[in-house]
């Protein structure tokens, strides 16, 4: 079948297979592997992605399913060379270690934002249930979320900054965070 | 030149990796797309023990875009055994241990056949056209009942489902009394057995492998911990010379131990990408994962702890089953044996025997799980401390104080043999209680009890320590360890006085990047920025023994210092003769040079870039400042802490919630703190979801239940609470940073701090042991099991 799909202000017109994944489509036709494949039950939300403006898991939608969409993916995200505040949340704040999971986490946070401009810590959490993350426990993320939504808001302070501060903080004489 | 007025160590830097993770410029294996590339998809057994009696591929062969099959019968010549590094006993039976099944099946998800085809949807649509003829097997899936006289094997031509046996015996070794008389003599006997779960590392990554044969050296990428062990592996195993074959581990999306391995996908895809002379491709998926990858714990441990009644522990007696799958693997047998030395934990006890039965069954193998061994041993001696201390009616915390080595007795000979060389628990314990609130939550607790509360509160408590920094290598010969357990690594000064390190650990989302630019930045006086670190390709980074146990900064930290030394005492003639000084004259100070007493000084880099010029060197000098140096620890490095868990159990649901986490942990000095606390948030995570979460469950035909995320429970954010985490700082004086390793502390601290706090919740009505995973339903059963059934 022949689709068009705008990928990250580029637009695309391809011939697919109908059985074609969507994520398959963006990985391996596009070259879009910023977007990457974690299970297949759509659990881990590691290939989360936007279609249309909202969250999807890109392993859950057929390629055809997003002909004459627009699709966000992690890769668009940064404009001019310049990070998008929740992938600077993200670096401040610590909250990736291998980084897999990340770009999944950050565009369904993308997602959780634009519903939810101040989410507290629980919003926060059942936000993102549905991404997993082995690494980080997932604390600091949060923190991340909490952070990007004030860099959205157009909050001059970071908690990030703060982050850095308590762990220096601890360093020192058995703080805490 | 600038010179750091800051020390790099100790700072919180953001970290160098994530810019690149954050915004999708990666470098996964999976990625990877070479000219001529195939695509391969693996069969894989439905059942769990049987003989292959035909395989017939003709209609497979035929689908569209499939070049070749291969099964176990066509590679038979040329794969040998998957190799197991780690012979624990002389005697210890091993059977051969084929990538691809030849003749029989001994687990489920073991692979049968390799389809190779232009495209990953093509080679998938084949597996299901190939036809295999299995003759079933007794299936021997019970770990108990394996180990039992009479039972069905799992390999007829070893005699036994037993692999090896393995003790430690203090009396014999000289490092303890004996334990038959301290049970002997008890006023007090604790019996307990324990149930450690299986459990699935679960790395976010699954695991993808892409092997190039077409240049001189074989190249192979792998989402893998170990380059270079797995370089050295498939050269021994598959016979082919060392030199020619490459191995890269470009980003790789976490491990925890999971990819501590030689895998047989990896041997399969080097076969046929030799075979057919293109390069190939194998990524797993998730379910895959679940069902092929190894496992970890699942051990069966019987407990018996003598004491008087005063809380003194007089002995300690541990005897161990320990479910090897149906192979060996890379360390499999000697995951157990990691944790014969911890069972005594941070006590003094006056006696201890340790006996370890490794034991074959139909399942996927198991081997390394974040802690290896460890958390195994530290769940059990926590666990017995709580039981024993409510045997006496005593705080848990007293307890542990009444047998505590204390912080005046270090270094401390243990009764299991090793030297603990630092520690001061009762600092890392006072820090935690305050933070903790210990004895407000104690007066809670029993309001809740006196007015009968359908939620109960329990306070549960792990004072740890463990041992990391993988290894004396010494010590590993000692133990039949194949290998050393040093580290190397590397430091090129440039002509413009930027730094390239090169080391032989492997990252896989811990942050070298940035803890060495920290390190070599202090050592060398350079700036943080100037320095870049190179890692996982034998090509740039020639020896190594790569990342795990902890064991990075510990070991390979350290021999980062090491080189930085070296590069400094290699340019101080140099800056001497530059200066027309003697050398002794001279002291290296935030980078630079200086003639003592005076405000002669030269850079590192005025030197880099003199040595490349070498227009005016001494006499005899090589025009290099580079250098090498592989380190070689004298002992492990022994992190400690207290952690505190608050749980609440809802009597009427089973539910558990884990209201606060503390955790006081002590490893010594810190690099980076962001980084500390990101391993302590991870390792708790994973701690926690042994302690109430996830269980890899077979059924009776030993098929994987639990094979994918729908039905293994990981933890995702709501499953998990926020952490309260403290650092106490007793420096370890084993190597030159003070540092210990930080990668497992959580995890080994937390599973029985976690299950003590349920248990403290619902002891009152006559429960003493819940199975891990505690799930609502356990909890529930037990309580009701305990009360008659009449609640």
């Amino acid at each position: 079948m022949r689709i068009t799909v705008t990928v990250d202000g580029t637009t695309y017109t391809d011939e697919v297979e109908p059985r074609l994944l969507l994520v398959h489509y963006l990985r391996d036709r596009l070259g879009k592997v910023g977007t990457v494949v974690g299970c297949d039950t759509s659990n881990c939300g590691a290939c989360t992605v936007h279609l249309n403006g909202h969250s999807v898991k890109s392993c859950s939608v057929l390629a055809v399913q997003a002909d004459g969409g627009d699709v966000l993916t992690v890769e668009g995200l940064s404009r001019d060379g310049k990070l998008h505040p929740i992938q600077e949340a993200f670096r401040d704040n610590h909250a990736l270690q291998c980084g897999f999971c990340t770009p999944g986490m950050i565009m369904q946070t993308l997602d959780l934002l634009a519903e939810e401009p101040d989410p507290d810590d629980e919003t926060v959490r059942h936000g993102l249930e549905g991404n997993l993350c082995r690494c980080t426990g997932y604390q600091n993320i949060v923190r991340a979320v909490q952070d990007a939504a004030q860099r959205l808001r157009g909050g001059a302070t970071s908690s990030g900054d703060a982050v850095i501060k308590d762990a220096a903080k601890a360093e020192t004489a058995g703080g805490v965070r | 030149m600038t010179a750091t007025a800051q020390p790099e160590i100790g700072r919180a830097r953001l970290r160098k990796e994530d810019e690149h993770l954050i915004t999708g410029r990666t470098r996964w294996t999976d990625n990877l797309v070479l000219p001529g590339m195939q695509h391969l998809a693996i069969l894989r057994s439905p059942v769990a023990h049987a003989r292959i009696t035909g395989v017939d591929t003709t209609a497979a062969r035929g689908m569209p875009g499939v070049v070749a099959i291969f099964t176990g019968a066509d590679l038979a010549a040329e794969q040998g055994s998957l190799p197991c590094a780690w012979p624990i006993t002389e005697d210890m039976k091993a059977p051969p241990a084929p990538s691809l099944a030849v003749d029989t099946v001994n687990f489920a998800g073991e692979a049968v056949a390799v389809v190779v085809a232009r495209g990953a949807y093509e080679a998938h649509d084949a597996l299901e056209k190939i036809d295999v003829d299995y003759d079933e097997l007794p299936i021997v899936l019970d770990l108990a009942g394996a180990a039992a006289d009479g039972a069905d094997l799992v390999h007829p031509d070893l005699g036994t489902n037993i692999s090896a046996t393995w003790t430690f015996d203090s009396a014999e070794a000289g490092t303890g009394g004996d334990v038959e008389q301290a049970i002997r003599e008890a006023e007090v006997l604790v019996q307990r057995t324990f149930r450690q779960q299986r459990l699935i590392p679960a790395f976010m990554e699954p695991r993808s492998v892409v092997v190039d044969p077409t240049a001189a050296q074989i190249t192979m990428w792998s989402s893998t911990q170990i380059p270079h062990i797995l370089r050295l592996m498939l050269a021994m195993t598959l016979h082919i010379p060392e030199h020619k074959v490459r191995v890269i581990a470009p980003d790789v999306g976490g491990g925890f131990g999971g990819k501590l391995q030689v895998t047989p996908e990896e041997v399969i895809a080097l076969l046929v990408a030799r075979r057919l002379g293109k390069p190939v491709k194998y990524t797993e998926s998730r379910s895959e994962s679940m069902l092929a990858a190894h496992h970890g714990r699942d051990q069966i441990q019987k407990l018996t702890l003598a004491a008087r009644r005063d809380g003194t522990v007089t002995g300690l007696k541990v005897e161990l089953l320990a479910d090897m799958g149906a192979y060996l693997r890379l360390v499999t047998p000697g995951i157990p044996i990691l944790g014969a030395f911890m069972f005594n934990g941070i006590y003094k006890f006056p006696s201890y025997h340790f006996t370890c039965t490794n034991v074959f069954t139909n399942k996927v193998p198991t081997d390394a799980y974040r802690g290896a061994g460890r958390p195994e041993a530290t769940f059990a001696v926590e666990r017995m401390m709580d039981e024993l201390a409510a045997e006496l009616s005593l705080d848990p915390l007293e307890l542990r104080a009444r047998n505590w080595i204390t912080h005046e007795e270090f270094p401390f000979d243990t009764v299991a043999g090793l030297t603990y060389d630092s520690g001061n628990y009762e600092a890392a314990t006072a820090r935690a209680r305050e933070l903790f609130d210990y004895d407000g939550l104690r007066r809670e607790q029993v309001e809740r009890r006196e007015r009968q509360d359908t939620v109960q509160l329990g306070i549960g408590v792990s004072t740890f320590t463990e041992m990391c920094g993988l290894a004396p290598s010494r010590t590993l010969g000692a133990l039949a360890y194949g290998a050393g357990g040093w580290e190397h690594a590397a430091i090129r000064m440039l002509p413009t006085g930027k730094v390239e390190v090169v080391t032989g650990a492997s990252p896989h989302g811990q942050g070298h990047e940035t803890a060495w630019s920290q390190i070599v930045a202090d050592q060398l006086g350079v700036p943080f920025d100037d320095v870049e670190v190179l890692h996982g390709d034998t090509q740039t980074s020639p020896r190594g023994l790569d990342t795990y146990g902890s064991r990075s900064l510990t070991v390979g930290g350290i021999a980062v210092v090491k080189a930085a030394e070296k590069v400094i005492a290699k340019a101080r003639p140099i800056a001497a003769h530059m200066m027309e000084c003697a050398e002794d004259d001279l002291e290296f100070t935030g980078g630079r040079f200086r003639v003592t007493g005076t405000e002669k000084a030269v850079g590192i880099a005025d030197v880099a870039l003199a040595v490349f010029a070498a227009h005016d060197l001494p006499d005899g000098v090589e025009p290099n400042l580079d250098s090498e140096a592989t380190y070689d620890p004298d002992n492990f490095s022994f992190p400690h802490g207290t952690h505190l868990c608050a749980a609440e159990v809802d009597t009427e649901t089973g539910q558990v919630r884990i209201r606060s986490y503390v955790c006081v942990d002590d490893i010594g000095h810190v690099v980076n703190p962001l980084i500390v606390e990101g391993q302590v948030h991870g390792g708790l995570a994973q701690g926690i979801a042994q302690a109430l979460y996830e269980e890899a469950v077979h059924d009776e035909s030993g098929t994987l239940l639990s094979g994918s995320f729908a039905e293994y429970l990981m933890p995702s954010a709501v499953d998990l609470p926020s952490f309260t985490t403290g650092r106490t700082q007793t420096p370890a004086t084993g190597n030159p940073l003070g540092v210990k390793g930080v990668g497992e502390a959580g995890t080994i601290a937390s599973t029985p701090a976690v299950v003590n706090a349920v248990l403290d919740a619902v002891r009152q009505f006559g429960v003493h042991d819940i199975e891990m995973p505690c799930s609502p339903m356990r909890v529930w059963h037990a309580i009701h099991t305990a009360q008659g059934g009449a609640r």
